[in-house]
């Protein structure tokens, strides 16, 4: 981030909110160092129109972004317990919540919301990298597992906009149970016939790689991502030598076989729609009994 | 050579003594007897006292001994008639994961475990037991086939985790560490998870969606290594004992959390020191896991299976 946008941003947040952002703002992108301004590349979906970077969204973007006219119903987290572990490093793991809730303005690090694409019904959750890096604690695999619930009760598809550092240390072996947990809430929907997709932002690492982002029944990424399962530093401490070059991207994970298709975030929403579309039949197909034969007088009289 | 830990110093110091006194010719034997009755008794007091309140830091200590009974020591005391099944069928044979038919108590079953190897030359065939993608997918491969011949599954999990490496990437350990979970959670047969030594985040609870859940009383199960943790928390790999304590990765700390269903206790001193009786012990535990198991209806024994990672810290934690 720039020194200017550092300097003007915490100024004109208290005197606007976060809907109107001034013209006047700018932001550079990391990727090309280009300066950009703040409304156009919100207008461009948070991608650098000089030289096509995906920088990080937040889940209320995603949900914006993705449901038909940016509307849609958020439904309540369910509650887990807090801090069990009570757990405390250089900082308690509560004080930490806390601070995660007053910057992100969110619960935990996911939303769950449910309306319309291109005119289907659907569930969607959003990580939020923001919020503690996007780790998953019980809290974002109870989300997960009550938008599973939420997708099986509508008969509605159901996609994940993934980011994440992995699991929630400071929730120990809870948190590691999340990956069981969130397997769980995919098979439920699978075997309710209804559609799993993930969509792979950067990042997405460790145990939430390991466990529902990599069981989508299509695998899409948006370009550049970070998408794998140990980190690299682990990994050059231990094979101790250079990384490949784009290692753990998208593009890398698309030729190693392991994501269906990279696809751009401005045709993100029409991709979701026409799988969709092919995925879940007309409701006539799927309730009605085939029609009786006709009778061979029936027949003769049309 | 027994190997030592830190915290068994003084312990080392007594047995070392009482050894050579055992060595001693002469004629003074029956002094010599009488020293080392003395001496071996303090040092069963020591070890007793030693063992009673171990910190979580030297449980982990414990749990990854050198000397520690590994995965095939368990299928050598437990399982008749082991035929050991190799490869994932689309890439390698991974020995990192070990598995195959058998029979547990005359019954046949389906072992699998992650295998950590006990002497370099073994360490280094077994990748210390961290396994790469083609040994998740023999996992999956071998719960499938579990599941189509009706056979119970046994897993011993002991590994400090899936192998972090560029080759492991390239061929998807996520999806695979994934798929292996799914697997055992779609198992329409019995399945006993036993962690006996460290249960090591994503590549332990590979093999660990059970039915039933059982620890060794000095084992381990965690979502991250304490140092891994030290360095990302604490910024400091040294902090990794204060880290094991605030991670809560002791058998009891996840029997109390509900995250595991029993601990199974140990010999005194740990498993090393009397590894027969612990594999024997865990025979029993396994025996008794498994019983109320066998009767069941695949669907009703997934469903149940399901009910119970679904309520895991959902209710009574705090
Ligand atoms: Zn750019």
């Amino acid at each position: 981030m720039s020194w200017l946008t550092e300097f003007v941003r915490p100024k004109i947040r208290t005197l606007l909110g976060r809907k109107d952002v001034p013209e006047n703002l700018w932001h550079q992108c990391p990727a090309c160092q280009q300066m950009i301004f703040q409304r156009d590349l919100e207008a461009n979906l948070k991608v650098c129109m000089h030289c096509g970077h995906h920088m990080r969204a937040t889940a209320r973007e995603r949900l914006n972004w993705t449901f038909d006219e940016g509307a849609y119903t958020l439904i309540d987290m369910p509650r887990v317990p807090q801090d069990p572990l009570r757990f405390r490093d250089q900082k308690r793991y509560s004080d930490r919540l806390k601070e995660a809730r007053d910057k992100t303005k969110l619960d935990d690090a996911i939303l769950v919301a449910h309306g319309q694409i291109g005119g289907h019904k659907a569930v969607v959750a959003a990580m939020d990298f923001n919020f503690m890096a996007g780790s998953m604690g019980a809290a974002v695999g109870e989300g997960i597992v009550a938008a599973a619930r939420l997708a099986v009760l509508q008969k509605a598809p159901f996609i994940i906009y993934t980011s994440s550092g992995g699991a929630r240390m400071q929730e120990g072996a809870i948190s590691l149970m999340q990956m069981p947990r969130s397997i769980i809430a995919t098979q439920m929907v699978k075997e309710a016939g209804l559609p799993f997709l993930v969509v792979l932002t950067d990042p997405t690492t460790g145990g939430v790689t390991a466990s529902f982002a990599m069981l989508g029944d299509i695998q899409i990424a948006e370009p550049g991502a970070l998408i794998g399962f140990a980190g690299a530093r682990v990994i050059e401490q231990t094979v101790r030598e250079k990384l490949p070059e784009g290692f753990q991207r998208s593009e890398y994970l698309y030729e190693h076989g392991i994501v269906d298709m990279i696809v751009n975030r401005a045709e993100m929403r029409a991709t979701i729609t026409r799988l969709i579309d092919m995925l879940v039949p007309p409701p006539a197909v799927v309730t009605e009994p085939p029609a009786p034969p006709p009778a061979a007088n029936e027949l003769a009289t049309v | 050579m027994r190997n030592f830990l830190d915290f068994e110093k003084p312990l080392a110091e007594l047995e070392s003594k009482i050894d050579e006194l055992r060595r001693m010719p002469g004629p003074e034997g029956l002094s010599i007897a009488d020293e080392v009755s003395r001496l071996s008794e303090k040092a069963d007091r020591q070890l007793r006292t030693l063992y009673a309140k171990l910190t979580p830091w030297q449980k982990t200590q414990v749990a990854r001994h050198p000397d520690r009974p590994r995965a095939l020591a368990y299928i050598a005391g437990l399982i008749t008639d082991f035929m050991p099944l190799g490869g994932d069928r689309a890439f390698a044979e991974d020995a990192a994961i070990v598995g195959g038919l058998g029979r547990f108590r005359e019954r046949p079953v389906m072992v699998l475990g992650t295998e950590k190897g006990t002497d370099t030359e073994s360490r280094i065939k077994h990748n210390f037991g961290s396994a790469r993608p083609e040994g998740y997918r023999k996992v999956r491969r071998l719960m499938e086939l579990a599941g189509r011949y009706h056979l119970p599954i046994l897993s011993f999990i002991d590994t400090s985790g899936a192998y972090p490496g560029i080759d492991a990437e390239a061929r998807g350990q996520a999806e695979a560490i994934a798929r292996s979970i799914e697997a055992g959670l779609a198992a329409p047969v019995p399945f006993v998870a036993t962690v006996i030594g460290e249960g090591g985040s994503g590549g332990a609870i590979a093999l660990g969606a059970a039915d039933r859940v059982l620890m060794l009383e000095h084992s381990i199960y965690s979502v991250i290594s304490p140092e891994g943790c030290a360095s990302i928390l604490w910024r400091d790999a040294a902090s990794a004992s204060v880290a094991a304590e605030a991670l809560r990765l002791t058998a009891d700390d996840l029997r109390r959390f509900d995250l595991v269903d029993a601990v199974i206790p140990e010999p005194l001193g740990g498993a090393h020191r009397a590894p027969d009786v612990m594999i024997a012990s865990v025979g029993d535990a396994l025996e008794t896991a498994l019983a109320p198991l066998l009767g069941q209806a695949p669907e009703a024994l997934k469903a149940r299976r399901r009910e119970k990672f679904l309520a895991m810290g959902r209710e009574g934690l705090s």
